[in-house]
């Protein structure tokens, strides 16, 4: 058994939705000093921004975090400490270091993956009327919380 | 006396946050300069001294590790601790930036206490 199929066999990518959900609120209370919680069944969001980092090495495929502006500015600001009608342009970097944290923080809670697995630089994509076509050969990981009463759907697509 | 600290990040937000953390953390700062990868860092060394410098690891044209290597040669830079900030977690990646001079490492996401706890040590020449 190599080592890519050790990573991917000996937990399982079934079992990582917990460690996923906790890398993501562990990112927003240390760095946001927010406290992500359960959204109500139906909670829907049309999301304007996607955030994405990709992996490659044992573990191959794509964390994306996905959120509405307001929250992607709320985020900005809690980030930088600056009221929400100063945030500007640095959403977007904001937003990408929020999924890069995350994936970071994700694959050093996995046996395995913090030496195997690299990140890319994170990419962010403005707009909603587009679709993610992905290659991968399992079912995608989904997390979804509320921030500051505005809906965030964290998705770890494994490719291999 | 203020620290005169460099933070060297390819992300504006993540540099001001540092700053931000460093400043909760009671360190007294001077004016912080910045540097986008560890190829800038470079050039600003050549016109500027500093006490501290905080750097990532994984940024485009100069990674944070080729950054600590490249820093001897610098004249102004000698014996300037390193922190490392990053989201790279693994051991080795640790022992690869202390054994290439880093003087202390900080995983993303982190807290001001965590910051302190790192960097104290390294201004008072602990670490």
């Amino acid at each position: 058994m190599n080592s890519q199929t050790h990573v991917l066999a000996a937990d399982g990518p079934k079992s990582w939705t917990p460690l996923l959900e906790m890398a993501v609120r562990e990112v927003f209370e240390l760095m946001l000093g927010s406290q992500l919680t359960a959204p109500a069944d139906g909670e829907e969001t049309k999301p304007d921004y996607t955030a994405m980092v990709g992996l490659a090495g044992q573990l191959c495929g794509l964390l994306s975090l996905r959120c509405n502006g307001k929250a992607a500015a709320l985020m900005t600001s809690k980030m930088l400490g600056v009221e929400l009608d100063k945030v500007g342009p640095e959403v977007a970097d904001a937003l990408g270091e929020v999924c890069n944290m995350a994936a970071g923080n994700f694959k050093n809670k996995i046996a395995g993956l913090a030496e195997g697995c690299m990140l890319s630089p994170p990419t962010v994509v403005t707009g909603s009327d587009y679709a993610l076509h992905s290659m991968s050969d399992f079912p995608s990981l989904e997390v979804r919380l509320m921030f500051e009463g505005i809906l965030i759907v964290i998705t770890l697509q494994i490719n291999s | 006396m203020p620290i005169r600290a460099l933070i060297i990040d390819d992300s504006s937000v993540m540099r001001k946050i540092v700053e931000r953390s460093l400043r909760q953390a009671g360190i007294d700062l001077a004016p912080v300069l910045e540097a986008g990868n560890g190829a800038e860092a470079l050039v600003v060394l050549q016109e500027h001294q500093v006490d501290l410098i905080l750097c990532d690891v994984n940024m485009p044209v100069m990674d944070g590790l080729e950054f600590i290597k490249q820093l001897p040669g610098v004249a102004n830079a000698k014996n300037v601790p390193v922190v490392m900030i990053t989201t790279e977690g693994s051991e080795s990646h640790v022992v690869q930036a202390l054994s290439s001079g880093a003087r202390g490492y900080i995983r993303k996401p982190f807290t001001p206490e965590q910051v302190r706890e790192h960097v104290l040590p390294v201004l008072a020449g602990k670490s």
